[in-house]
């Protein structure tokens, strides 16, 4: 192993962590807080990507075509959620059709199954040209939807998202629209996955149809990290979104050093899938394996 | 206070699973009447409150609270009316989220949510004011994860958040039969308070025949989808179990069969 390279592609790890850390909080917002496992991230990602770079090369500004691709992330997790709570379809289900949908829309946006976007020629905010720039550009992107997320989970609507996703027969009781919250809850998810998407595009210098396979496993496998770490440490809100961050990052660390070690590229996702379904399986088996490690406590009233 | 006119309820029509829960049950409740509901396993008692709450459709009649009728009203939107408290101590309360966030929750029932703080300082207070009139600490752990609190607890809780937005109707399901026999008896001795000092409205669902007498002002018993037994005033405070009993053998031409109900007496 090459030590000095490794650490050379460390300021590439921390970038794309960064960028990635953007839809691993889009995760987050489903898989924790609202618990759905929402499998649109695989589109929405793309679609994102897709929408900001042909409305960039078509001339657009960058920042106004970021918007734009939070949108187009927004409309499929409302498609995801109104599949859902309109039609009953189960919640992995809904994700899975959106997803394979979104397929056929992305290649309609892009027009062929990848497009490229040179930073040379537009405006871009981060390529992976400029390492330092896009760690700041990422870094800021992160803790400013940190911030936002924490203010808007702190108020009566953000809470009673919290109430759905924690138990719904609760919710209904006290008067919340649960169906409703869903779809929100999917809405805002999505808007920060196509988000994500969008600033990953720049940052590679294209837009690809397939760049999003795969993509909920990563955002998993950040949030799991981040909990396997941090879980004790951070019982903060905030804090927890700032530890799927750092979770992001440490899985592209992870991934460039298991490259390093000579791993195929190509065999970077069976990888990705057995860490993500072990550190899965460790709640699991712990509560199997002692069974009073973690007491609920009955008595006592 | 509420009006419950004829409703029908068939679960699975149409199928070898199919099961008549509700055969047209009817009964007025009277503002500041608690009702105790008694009966055996699929009786229709429990189908009834939630018949009341909204959980599912009725397929006909009609149930009208304070006088606006909600037959057609999604469970969300009757919450506004309804206090409830449920059998199993987990449902009522969030429990990946601290005690006043919970009773804030509570507090937003029936009001429309918006993009301000879900806390205030004020409110903060006055939590833990409505808190200490447990007598359980509480208030000195509204921080707390409920998940951490035991079931007494979290029963004890759900019913402050029942209450601490003044409903219409408190419909406790079988609040207390998941609770062992000590706990279950301080659930009891709260919901009376709670009902008494906030003037409640009340149905109380229950598996116990002594509870049943001696908690409410009027008792009914369901069997096979009806009201066959419905007791209230001077008739009420002197019923025993053996009465009750009788009366259920003469209504229904069987003998009371819950296990539960009997070894409780």
């Amino acid at each position: 192993m090459n030590i000095i390279s490794l650490l050379k592609s460390l300021p590439g790890s921390v970038a794309q962590g960064l960028l990635w850390g953007v839809l691993a909080i889009g995760v987050y917002i489903t898989y924790k807080v609202l618990d759905y496992s929402d499998m649109t991230v695989d589109g929405s990602m793309a679609t994102g990507a897709a929408v900001c770079v042909m409305l960039v090369t078509g001339g657009m500004n960058v920042y106004l075509a970021l918007v734009i691709a939070t949108l187009a992330g927004m409309a499929a997790g409302l498609i995801t959620s109104l599949i859902h709570t309109v039609l009953g379809i189960p919640a992995i289900l809904s994700g899975i059709l959106t997803q394979i949908g979104l397929y056929s829309i992305n290649m309609r946006i892009l027009g062929k199954s990848n497009q490229a976007i040179s930073v040379d020629k537009y405006d871009l905010i981060v390529s992976l040209r400029h390492i330092p720039a896009a760690i700041i550009v990422g870094a800021v992107f992160c803790l400013a939807i940190i911030a936002i997320l924490y203010w808007f989970f702190g108020t009566e609507v953000g809470q009673s998202i919290r109430a759905t996703g924690n138990n719904p027969n609760m919710a209904r009781a006290q008067g919340i629209n649960t169906d409703f919250n869903k779809v929100l809850g999917l809405m805002l998810s999505n808007g920060l996955v196509g988000l994500a998407g969008a600033l990953y595009a720049q940052y590679q210098g294209s837009a690809d149809v397939n760049m999003g396979r795969g993509a909920i496993v990563i955002g998993l496998a950040a949030i799991i990290m981040s909990e396997v770490i941090f879980g004790k440490l951070f019982n903060n809100f905030a804090l927890k979104l700032f530890a799927v961050v750092l979770g992001s990052i440490l899985y592209f660390a992870i991934i460039a050093l298991v490259l390093q070690l000579g791993m195929s590229t190509t065999d970077l996702k069976l990888f990705s899938a057995i860490v993500v379904a072990l550190f899965l399986a460790v709640p699991y088996l712990k509560a199997k394996f002692h069974p009073n490690a973690h007491k609920g406590g009955k008595e006592n009233a | 206070m509420l009006e419950v006119k004829n409703i029908h309820k068939t679960f699975n029509a149409g199928t070898v699973n199919e099961k008549i829960a509700l055969d047209g049950v009817s009964f007025t409740l009277e503002d500041g009447e608690f009702v105790t509901i008694i009966g055996g396993n699929g009786s229709g008692k429990s189908t009834t409150l939630n018949a009341v709450a909204g959980v599912f459709p009725v397929d006909s009649g009609n149930i009208i609270i304070d006088g606006i009728d909600v037959t057609k009203l999604p469970e969300y939107k009757r919450a506004k009316y309804l206090g409830r408290v449920f059998q199993d101590p987990m449902i009522g309360t969030a429990g990946n989220m601290n005690i006043e966030e919970n009773l804030a929750l509570a507090y937003r029932r029936g009001k429309s949510r918006k993009l301000r703080w879900a806390i205030t300082a004020k409110e903060r207070e006055f939590f833990k004011s409505q808190l200490s009139t447990l007598g359980l600490g509480l208030e000195n752990r509204v921080g707390t994860k409920v998940g951490l609190l035991s079931g007494g607890q979290r029963q004890a809780l759900t019913l402050i958040m029942a209450s601490i937005e003044k409903p219409k109707l408190l419909l406790l399901d079988e609040h207390t039969a998941a609770l062992d026999p000590k706990t279950a008896a301080k659930v009891l001795e709260i919901s009376d308070q709670v009902i008494h000092d906030n003037n409640l409205t009340a149905m109380m669902v229950t598996h116990n025949m002594r509870d049943a007498i001696t908690h409410g002002t009027r008792l009914m018993m369901f069997h096979e989808g009806k009201i066959i037994l419905d007791i209230k005033g001077e008739d009420k405070k002197k019923l025993t179990v053996e009465d009750l009993l009788h009366e259920f053998e003469k209504a229904s031409g069987e003998e009371f069969t819950s296990d539960e109900a009997l070894l409780s007496r």
